[in-house]
C-alpha cells in the first residue's frame, strides 16, 4: 500500500468526519445516554428522575427473573451457535466435494443470509404454526401435540431453529473458504498414510479449520445474544410466559413496554460490557491460534 | 519391498484421453524415473499407482496383488509430493508418526522408527518444530522421512525436487539415490528434468502424449533413442535433425543441402524420407561435411556450445572441446558411427541392418 502524506491536518480530519459523525451519532451518543440513564430512576409517570448510582445494577443482578433470563440466553445462544456451526460445517464439507452443480448449491446456501430476521421468522411461522403451518399441522395430525404458543420448550426450540437457520449461510461461506485453503495434497498425503475419510476430517481438516471455527463461534454467540431480537419478536414475543425471553428481549420489554428506563439502561450496559469482552477474547485468541 | 506391474493403464478425463495404454514392469528394489514434458500424463500415471486417481481401464499390481480397485490407504505405498504436503499443525515428529499411529504401531516402535529415520536424514534436531519453521530442504527431508518410516512396498516421488534451489536440488538428488539404494525400496520418480532422470533412474520411462515412448536404461535411451521425440528430449543441447532422402538401396542418405552421407550396413527404399540425427557433441571439426555459419558461441569453460545455421537456413548446434571458437563459417564432419536414422513420417528409429 502506498502511503500518502497530507500537508495540513484539515483535509484528513475532513475525510474522517463522515465516519466519525456516524459512529458518534449512532453509537457513542446512545451508549453514553444508556450509561447516564442507568444511574437514574424515574417516577412512574416519567415526570422526574433521581440519581441512584448503582442501585439499578444491583436490582437487575439480584432479580431472579433476570438471572433466569440470563441462563435462558446462555442456553439459547450456545444452542444457536452450535447448531449453526455444525450444520454449516457439514454443508461446507459436502459442497467442497467435486459434485455436479456444486456452484448452484453454494449460491443457494448463501441466500438465507439476505433474508431479514422478521421475514425469516414469518417463514418459520408458516411452517410450524399449529393451525396453518405445514409441519405444525403434520405434527398434530400424527398425534404429537405441537403448539409453540402454549408450550415453552417448543417455543424455545422454534426460535433456536429459526435463528440458527439464518446464521448457517454466514458460517457456510467462512467454512467453505477455510476448506478450500487446505491444500489438496495434504489430504492426499493423509489418505496415503492410511487415514479413513472420518479420521482425515478429525485429525487434519478440523484442526486446520479451528481458527475459522473459533472466530465463527464468537461471531455466532454475539449474533445469538444481540441480533435475534427480530426473530423472537415476530415469532413468540418472548412468550409463552417468559420462556423465550432472552436478555436483549428483556431490555425491550422493560424499557419500551414497561417504561422502566433505568433498569433497561442498566441491562443494556451489562450486555455492552459482555460484547466488549467477547470481542476482546476473539482478537486475542484468533491472532494466536493461527497454525501456518 | 515389492514388484510393480502396470498393465495397459488408460485414463480419460471426460472426452480427453491422457493415458493411451501404459504397460510397465518394475523389479523389486528398482528405481524407475518417469520423465516427460508437462501434460504428458506422467503425474497422472503416478497418481493412479498411488490410488489418488482411478484408471479408466487397466491394472495396477503391487507385489503380485491386484490393487486396481483399492483405496490409497490399502495399497501400502508412500508418496513424496512436490509441495511436500506436510501437515501444518503437527510437529515434525507428528508428521512422521501420523501414518504409523493410524496403522496402530505401538508407541515405542513409532518412537524408534521416527528417530531412526530422522537420524538417517539429518533432521534429528528438528523433531519438535512445526513445518513452517523449516527451510525448503528441511521440509523435503521431513517429507522423505514420513515416507521412510512407513516402510512401504513402494515409494512414489512426484517431482519432489522442483521447489528447491539448484544447489540443493543436486545435493538432494544424490541423497535420494543413496537412500533408495540403501533401503532397497522399489520406487517411481516423476520429473520433467532430464538430468534428474538420467542420474536417478535404474531405468527411465520417457512419456510423450500419454504413451510410454521408450522404457530403457538411461544410457540405452541416450545411445539408441526409440524415436525423434525421445532423441530430442534426452541430451543437452538437443540432438540435431537433418532431413534426408535415401538412395543406393538405403546405403546413402542425401541431405537437403546436397551432402551425401554414407550409411554403411543399412537397407531402405530409394527415395524414402528419413531424418538423420546427430548429437551436438558428436560433430567434429573437419572438411567434407557440413558448413554452418556460427551465429552464437556459448563458452562453458571446458567446452563451447556453438549455435549456427546451415546454408539452407536450418539450425545446427555443435558442442566442441576447448574455449576458442570464432563466429563465422565452420566446417564440421558427421562421424558415421554416431548417426541416428529415423523414419521421416513416423519418427521411429531405423536400426542398422534392419
Amino acid at each position: 500500500m502506498r502511503k500518502v502524506h497530507f500537508k495540513g491536518v484539515a483535509l484528513p480530519y475532513l475525510l474522517l468526519l463522515p465516519q466519525l459523525i456516524i459512529t458518534g451519532l449512532f453509537f457513542f451518543w446512545p451508549a453514553g445516554m444508556a450509561i447516564y440513564q442507568s444511574f437514574l430512576r424515574e417516577d412512574a409517570f416519567g415526570l422526574s428522575s433521581q440519581f441512584v448510582a448503582f442501585e439499578n445494577y444491583a436490582d437487575v443482578l439480584s432479580d431472579p427473573t433476570w438471572l433466569e433470563s440470563a441462563a435462558r440466553t446462555g442456553l439459547f445462544s450456545v444452542s444457536v451457535a452450535l447448531l449453526a456451526l455444525g450444520v454449516a460445517l457439514f454443508l461446507a464439507v459436502q459442497a467442497d466435494k467435486h459434485i455436479r452443480g456444486a456452484d448452484t448449491y453454494k449460491t443457494l446456501l448463501v441466500w438465507p443470509y439476505a433474508v431479514a430476521p422478521a421475514l425469516a421468522a414469518v417463514l418459520w411461522l408458516f411452517m410450524f404454526h399449529p393451525n396453518i403451518g405445514l409441519f405444525g399441522r403434520l405434527l398434530n395430525g400424527l398425534g404429537i401435540p405441537w403448539d409453540y404458543r402454549l408450550n415453552g420448550g417448543q417455543a424455545l426450540t422454534l426460535v433456536i431453529l429459526a435463528s440458527a437457520w439464518k446464521q448457517v449461510s454466514y458460517n457456510f461461506i467462512f467454512f467453505l473458504a477455510g476448506l478450500q485453503s487446505i491444500p489438496r495434497s495434504v489430504l492426499e498425503a493423509a489418505a496415503i498414510d492410511g487415514a479413513s475419510p472420518m479420521r482425515r476430517f478429525w485429525t487434519v481438516v478440523f484442526p486446520l479449520l479451528s481458527p475459522t471455527a473459533f472466530f465463527l463461534l464468537v461471531v455466532n454467540l454475539v449474533y445469538a445474544f444481540f441480533d435475534t431480537f427480530g426473530v423472537i419478536h415476530s415469532l413468540t414475543q418472548g412468550g409463552p410466559g417468559k420462556s423465550t425471553e432472552t436478555l436483549i428481549y428483556r431490555v425491550y420489554t422493560d424499557g419500551v413496554m414497561n417504561l422502566n428506563l433505568g433498569s433497561s439502561a442498566a441491562q443494556s450496559v451489562i450486555l455492552m460490557i459482555l460484547v466488549i469482552v467477547l470481542t476482546a477474547v476473539q482478537f486475542r485468541y484468533v491472532e494466536r491460534k493461527v497454525h501456518y | 519391498m515389492a514388484t510393480l506391474h502396470l498393465q495397459d493403464i488408460r485414463k480419460s478425463f471426460g472426452p480427453t484421453q491422457v493415458l493411451h495404454g501404459v504397460t510397465l514392469d518394475v523389479a523389486d528394489g528398482e528405481m524407475i524415473v518417469i520423465v516427460g514434458a508437462s501434460g504428458c500424463g506422467k503425474s497422472t500415471l503416478l497418481r493412479i499407482v498411488a490410488g489418488l486417481e482411478t484408471q479408466t481401464s487397466g491394472q495396477v499390481v503391487i507385489g503380485g496383488q491386484d490393487v486396481s480397485g483399492l483405496e490409497p490407504a490399502d495399497r501400502d505405498v508412500a508418496m513424496v509430493f512436490q509441495n511436500y504436503a506436510l501437515y501444518p499443525h503437527m510437529s515434525v515428529f507428528g508428521n512422521m508418526a501420523y501414518g504409523l499411529k493410524i496403522r496402530g504401531v505401538p508407541k515405542a516402535e513409532i518412537e524408534r522408527r521416527v528417530k531412526e529415520a530422522a537420524e538417517l536424514l539429518g533432521i534429528g534436531a528438528l523433531l519438535e518444530r512445526r513445518p513452517r519453521q523449516l527451510s525448503g530442504g528441511q521440509r523435503q527431508r521431513v517429507a522423505m522421512g514420513r515416507a521412510i518410516v512407513r516402510e512401504p512396498k513402494l515409494f512414489l516421488f512426484d517431482e519432489p525436487l522442483s521447489n528447491l534451489d539448484a544447489k540443493l536440488r543436486v545435493q538432494m538428488r544424490a541423497e535420494i539415490r543413496r537412500l533408495q539404494r540403501r533401503l532397497g525400496v522399489t520406487s517411481l520418480f516423476v520429473t520433467h528434468d532430464q538430468v534428474e532422470a538420467m542420474t536417478l533412474g535404474d531405468r527411465l520411462v520417457v512419456m510423450h502424449g500419454g504413451h510410454a515412448a521408450q522404457i530403457a536404461t538411461p544410457m540405452e535411451i541416450w545411445a539408441r533413442p526409440a524415436d525423434t521425440y525421445v532423441a530430442g528430449f534426452i541430451g543437452s543441447p538437443a540432438m540435431n535433425f537433418l532431413p534426408a532422402t535415401l538412395s543406393h538401396g538405403g546405403a546413402v542418405a542425401t541431405l537437403a543441402g546436397g551432402l551425401a552421407v554414407p550409411l554403411p550396413g543399412r537397407a531402405g527404399a530409394d527415395g524414402a524420407g528419413v531424418l538423420i540425427g546427430i548429437r551436438p557433441e558428436h560433430l567434429r571439426p573437419g572438411a567434407g561435411g557440413l558448413s554452418p555459419t556460427i551465429e552464437l558461441v556459448e563458452p562453458l569453460g571446458s567446452e563451447s556450445v556453438l549455435h549456427g545455421r546451415l546454408p539452407d537456413g536450418s539450425p545446427l548446434t555443435a558442442r566442441l572441446p576447448g574455449a576458442v571458437h570464432a563466429e563465422g563459417a565452420l566446417a564440421l564432419t558427421l562421424p558415421p558411427e554416431s548417426l541416428h536414422v529415423f523414419d521421416a513420417g513416423s519418427g521411429k528409429r531405423i536400426e542398422a541392418g534392419a
